[in-house]
């Protein structure tokens, strides 16, 4: 089997924390309803409710882009040692 | 509500549905590959979709005409409660982020084509792969009636068809937007809604922009907007006494509201046509980065769900509230541009309605078709089958919705919904760990498929008997939340529980052909089959 050749590392690292925090905040966030259910403040008269969630949206979007950036370099700094033949290399440019 | 045909609205919407029509069947020549036989082409586009394509065929595909009807439908009639899709839709990508590249991977490498391929292959079941398969089936089946439900929405606005006439008169433009449908289907797999999907995002796009910028300013501001909406919710029902609506969820709303924003997230990549979609893409990749672009998606559903109470402050009335935002476009648009907007809705049908039933005929050919009746069959035979019960599938969904109520599609809706929610310990369980027993995981699908067809069952609503909504106490806890994710629950406790015992009691294990490293596999390692030679096709497994 050719993962047996490979580097033996820790499954989890620091950065790897920080991926999973960065996919775990929004659950966080969308399911304490309490946090968020309220009308004030309204921004350009919308309620607090609803913009705060739209806001949301942006937010998660922008917290799955740094864990998708974190997880290339986690794959790249984990494969480099190793062989060439490892799968995970070509992740970043098969475009 | 104006009288008679809106001839101006009705000319550009046919315009539209001509033009997309044109599309669907060009599409066939777009990517064309060799082997245009064999089920992967047909059905999956030839797994050649780059990041945009995908983009746009999962947009098309997750955000359907009727969630565009009946997300701000729901707003108008209850407000804040018909929200939640947009914290679902948040709480998507994170999770499809961490799953969906591991299932590209190894159905890549083993040539899976559906999710039941995956079980099958993983715990080496052929019954809990025909357990995946029904559900899969079973739940795609009324949400495609329900696309045609948006349709005949904007129909009935348009003043085309509508409730006069004899039944042929009536329902003749639905017929014809079907076969057209069916056709451009047949021909073209999923080529056609791919292409389609573009046109549709497109005017979709268009109309929301205009909508959530030039109704508001018609209608005084949203400060205006939202104080007619607290007004028309403070207002008690007569029926019950209690007021109908909230601006922002009350204390008891919020367990119903986190349960079904996180209950529906988890089952949206369940749903067969998602998993197309995904699989239809060209690498690992695109996924993961289509998870960083998807939520704009999201965005335009919040705004759009705004327009529901847009829809209480101009004073929209309508009897059903599937009706509300195509009357909100035609009492707000001049003429052409509500055109548009109903366009926007129509293709917004059809494009999932095309994927759903090419998801839906997979699953029939791969899973009950090759596994349990023709196991030599061949991958044109595959192919063949497939667009068959294509048709077959979309010809089921229209005589269930022309001869039934429309209620029974919505009930059938939810119903899925709770079902599909249940495939998940086996197909995201299988994904990152082979310790569920087979027979824990078939069992705890069982536990789930009753408790939640029974629990939906015994919902009053001031209007149904049965099945008046998702959400019913939460047995233990007294909460109310959707049931769904309580039957989720129940059926993971049911799978963990009997694999112990059953592992206790040496119950035989299938075989799992797959191995560790198929799960991370890329376009261009070894063995990755981007494009599925006819030969390989079905004897990867």
């Amino acid at each position: 089997m050719p993962e047996s050749t490979e580097v033996k590392r820790p499954v989890i690292t620091p950065l790897r924390v920080v991926i999973a925090l960065c996919l775990i905040a929004p659950f966080v966030a969308m399911l304490w309803v309490g946090s968020y259910a309220k009308t004030d403040p309204a921004l350009g008269g919308i309620p607090f409710f609803y913009w705060y969630q739209m806001l949301w949206v942006l937010i998660s979007t922008a917290l799955t882009m740094i864990a998708y950036k974190l997880w290339q370099h986690d794959q790249r700094s984990r494969t480099a040692p190793a062989s060439g033949t490892s799968d995970d290399t070509k992740g970043g440019v098969s475009q | 509500m104006k009288d008679g045909v809106n001839g101006v609205a009705l000319g550009v919407f046919i315009f539209f549905f001509l033009a997309v029509t044109v599309i669907g069947f060009m599409a066939a020549r777009w990517r064309k590959a060799e082997n245009e036989a064999s089920l992967d082409e047909w059905g999956l586009g030839g797994r050649s979709f780059g990041t945009w394509v995908t983009w746009f065929l999962l947009g098309g595909d997750l955000y359907t005409a009727y969630t565009f009807v009946a997300v701000p439908a729901a707003i108008y009639a209850a407000g804040a409660a018909g929200f939640f899709a947009v914290p679902y839709t948040i709480l998507v990508y994170p999770l499809i982020f961490t799953f969906l590249p591991r299932l590209w991977s190894v159905s890549h490498k083993h040539g899976y084509v559906t999710t039941s391929d995956f079980v099958r292959g993983r715990f080496g079941s052929k019954g809990l792969s025909l357990a995946v398969a029904i559900t899969g089936i079973l739940a795609t089946m009324p949400y495609i009636a329900l696309q045609l439900v948006g349709i005949q929405a904007v129909l009935d606005v348009m003043g085309v068809g509508g409730e006069s006439g004899n039944w042929f008169v009536k329902d003749l433009p639905l017929l014809i937007a079907f076969a057209v449908l069916a056709a451009y289907t047949y021909s073209s797999g999923l080529r056609a809604p791919a292409l389609i999907a573009f046109v549709k995002d497109g005017l979709i796009y268009l109309v929301i922009a205009v909508a959530i910028i030039y109704i508001p300013i018609k209608l005084g501001g949203f400060d205006a907007i939202f104080s007619a909406a607290q007004h028309k919710f403070a207002t008690p029902n007569p029926k019950t006494g209690q007021p109908t609506g909230a601006i922002a969820p009350g204390h008891a709303g919020q367990w119903t509201y986190a349960t079904l924003a996180l209950g529906s997230a988890l089952a949206l990549f369940m749903y067969p046509h998602s998993i197309t979609a995904t699989l239809s893409s060209r690498s690992r990749n695109v996924i993961r980065r289509n998870t960083t672009i998807l939520p704009l998606y999201s965005l335009m559903l919040g705004l759009l769900a705004l327009l529901g109470f847009m829809a209480i402050a101009a004073g929209v009335k309508v009897s059903n509230g599937q009706l509300a935002i195509p009357q909100l476009f035609e009492d707000m648009f001049p003429d052409w541009f509500a055109g548009v907007a109903f366009a926007a809705i129509g293709i917004g049908a059809l494009v999932p309605a095309a994927i759903m039933s090419i998801a839906a005929a997979n699953l029939f050919t791969r899973n009950i078709y090759k596994d349990f009746i023709k196991p030599d069959a061949s991958p044109a035979q595959e192919a063949k089958v497939s667009k068959l019960v294509s048709l077959v599938v979309k010809v089921g969904a229209l005589v269930f919705v022309l001869t039934m109520d429309k209620t029974v599609a919505i009930n059938f809706q939810l119903l899925g919904g709770i079902w599909i929610l249940q495939t998940f310990p086996a197909l995201v369980g299988g994904l990152f760990t082979r310790w569920f027993h087979r027979w824990a995981l078939l069992a705890g699908w069982a536990v789930g498929m009753v408790y939640g067809t029974l629990a939906a069952y015994g919902v009053a609503s001031p209007t149904q008997k049965h099945f008046g909504g998702s959400s019913k106490e939460i047995p233990g806890i007294g909460e109310i939340g959707y049931i769904g994710l309580t039957a989720f629950v129940m059926n993971v406790v049911v799978t963990v529980v009997l694999t112990f015992v059953l592992r206790a009691v040496k119950a035989p294990d299938g075989i799992d052909e797959t191995s560790p490293a198929d799960y991370t596999a890329d376009a261009g390692d070894p063995g990755v089959i981007t494009e599925l030679p006819p030969a390989t096709a079905g004897s990867a497994h």
